[in-house]
């Protein structure tokens, strides 16, 4: 039973991370209807600039403010001098860029950085305190922020003008324009602040799983999932997606250790995590194509 | 006095095709203005070219200034307010987030309240649903908000397109008396483009016929309305 609190406690704490990444593709997705598989691979190259700034000396949090800000001005920057001319380009076009920007992004870092694993400070103290065996400080840390960061943009989309006007151009492009709003700047401010989650999503998980160029592939493949499950269109719907996936996942590895021990029959464990996980969103997908809490939109013609 | 737009040479294009080839009109100050003419007559074309919303050549001067340059969003600041085909209501966002989203871009705060009341006034019906998700409303509380949303960009010439499409005809004769004290009460003038020609020709003072691009017809609506032309083809009698 304490292993099973335990194992939901850090699914609860990757599913935090996962449900980071799974907003950042929702809201370029809700404004652009495109899946920028780049988002991980930013991530990872803001979560180097933080970890740059930490050697220089910075302490933790000021390194990693000032990456949030750089990332944004990066996210917006790529979204005006790359995609801006692509506006009217195919879906198929579209993609080749997004592949492109990972790779460069990929190899970039490589060649700035090297590839070897780097170790990435954790800002929470090691401190042990009563029901600390279930979940650790870190984790408990990475939960807190990533629901901070949450609350902070349902609050920004709800309550200010520039969030109602950036969800307005994201739903009906050309009525926003006919009542002022620069729909340009706003999927240009998407960018930004989907690369400022992604750039908080990777400072966060960089602790568990290390600094390295491949550190955001997996986590990028589970924050699809967790999107895709939730309802792509749905930030609310992704979010939940993004901590169900984490959540499923560890329950399998769970289970699957359990059932080897009492049956001595080995079905799934560890190695399999991924893999069961990702049967569970297709039959979901299978069975509710817009994802649990997805609205399948319907045309008029 | 001078008229308060005023275009010519007005050529518009989807991709390479031109759909408008040289339109010239012009609408007077506080007055209704409308456009007829069949599907494909570039009606919905002029209107959106006006707007910006499609690739344009020529002259568009409004209340002085050339806007066939400018963007969408900054003729929208000028007081051009375009409702379009459709309605265009944010479906995702309450009645409230779709007014608010209007008058966003205005100084005048006191002129925002101001709005916003007479938008109540004309339509109770939108206070009543103020908290509600925009795209459960009916199709004639959508063309009402649409209507509203572009009353509160503070506009001093309102686009309207198919205002009474698909609506039953108790709601139309009710939006268009609202549109009529829009113009009269807010000084609002405003450029109207109708599949029904009978009411179109009501409303408006002066009228224009499209045909394939071009200006076929202008004159008084009076005048229109006993048009023998006119009566076979958009009247109906």
């Amino acid at each position: 039973m304490e292993q099973l609190i335990q194992q939901i406690a850090s699914g609860l704490a990757s599913g935090a991370i996962y449900a980071l990444v799974a907003l950042a593709l929702v809201m370029i997705f809700t404004a652009t209807d495109h899946l920028n598989f780049a988002q991980g691979e930013m991530a990872m190259f803001s979560t180097y600039i933080c970890w740059q700034l930490i050697q220089w000396g910075f302490p933790f949090w000021p390194a990693l403010g000032f990456t949030i800000l750089f990332s944004f001005l990066l996210g917006v920057a790529i979204e005006r001098v790359i995609l801006r001319p692509l506006h009217n380009a195919s879906v198929l076009s579209i993609v080749v860029v997004f592949i492109g920007l990972l790779a460069i992004f990929h190899s970039l870092a490589g060649g700035i950085w090297s590839h070897t694993i780097k170790n990435f400070p954790s800002p929470f103290p090691n401190v042990t305190f009563a029901g600390s065996g279930y979940i650790g400080a870190h984790q408990i840390g990475m939960i807190l922020v990533s629901l901070l960061m949450l609350f902070a943009l349902f609050a920004f989309f709800r309550f200010t003008p520039l969030g109602l006007a950036m969800r307005a151009a994201a739903q009906n492009p050309v009525s926003a324009r006919l009542v002022g709003v620069k729909v340009d700047w706003m999927l240009a401010l998407g960018w930004g602040l989907a690369a400022a989650v992604g750039a908080v999503a990777g400072a966060m998980v960089a602790p568990v799983v290390y600094l390295e160029p491949n550190m955001m592939a997996s986590i990028l493949l589970y924050g699809f999932a967790g999107a895709l499950v939730g309802g792509i269109s749905n930030p609310a719907g992704a979010v939940f997606g993004g901590f169900l996936v984490g959540v499923l996942e560890n329950l399998v590895a769970y289970f699957g250790n359990l059932t080897e021990k009492t049956f001595g029959i080995y079905i799934v464990g560890n190695g399999e995590k991924l893999t069961v996980a990702l049967i569970i969103v297709i039959t979901i997908l299978t069975l509710k194509p817009a994802g649990l809490f997805g609205r399948t939109t319907v045309r008029r013609v | 006095m001078a008229p308060l737009l005023e275009i010519s040479g007005l050529r518009a294009y989807y991709g390479a095709t031109e759909a408008l080839h040289g339109l010239s009109f012009s609408i007077a100050q506080g007055g209704i203005t409308t456009l007829l003419g069949a599907n494909g007559a570039g009606k919905t074309t002029t209107l959106r070219a006006i707007s910006g919303l499609v690739r344009r050549e020529g002259s568009i001067v409004f209340d002085g200034r050339p806007i066939d340059k400018m963007a969408t969003e900054d003729i929208t600041r000028l007081g051009v307010a375009h409702v379009p085909e459709g309605r265009g209501t944010f479906v995702g966002l309450s009645v409230e987030e779709n007014l608010k989203i209007a008058s966003y871009g205005r100084r005048d705060k006191s002129g925002v309240r101001r709005d916003l009341d007479l938008v109540f006034t004309y339509f109770p019906r939108l206070k009543e649903r103020i908290a509600q998700q925009a795209g459960t409303l009916s199709g004639g509380e959508q063309q009402m908000l649409a209507i509203s949303r572009a009353l509160m960009l503070g506009p001093r010439l309102m686009l309207l397109d198919e205002p009474s499409f698909g609506l039953a005809p108790l709601i139309v004769q009710e939006i268009f008396q609202i549109m009529r004290r829009i113009n009269e009460e807010a000084g609002v003038s405003m450029l109207l483009v109708e599949q029904n020609a009978a009411l179109a020709l009501n409303l408006a003072e002066n009228a224009y016929v499209l045909e394939t691009g071009n200006v076929v017809m202008a004159g008084p609506s009076a005048e229109l309305k006993n048009d023998e032309g006119i009566r076979k083809s958009y009247l109906g009698y």
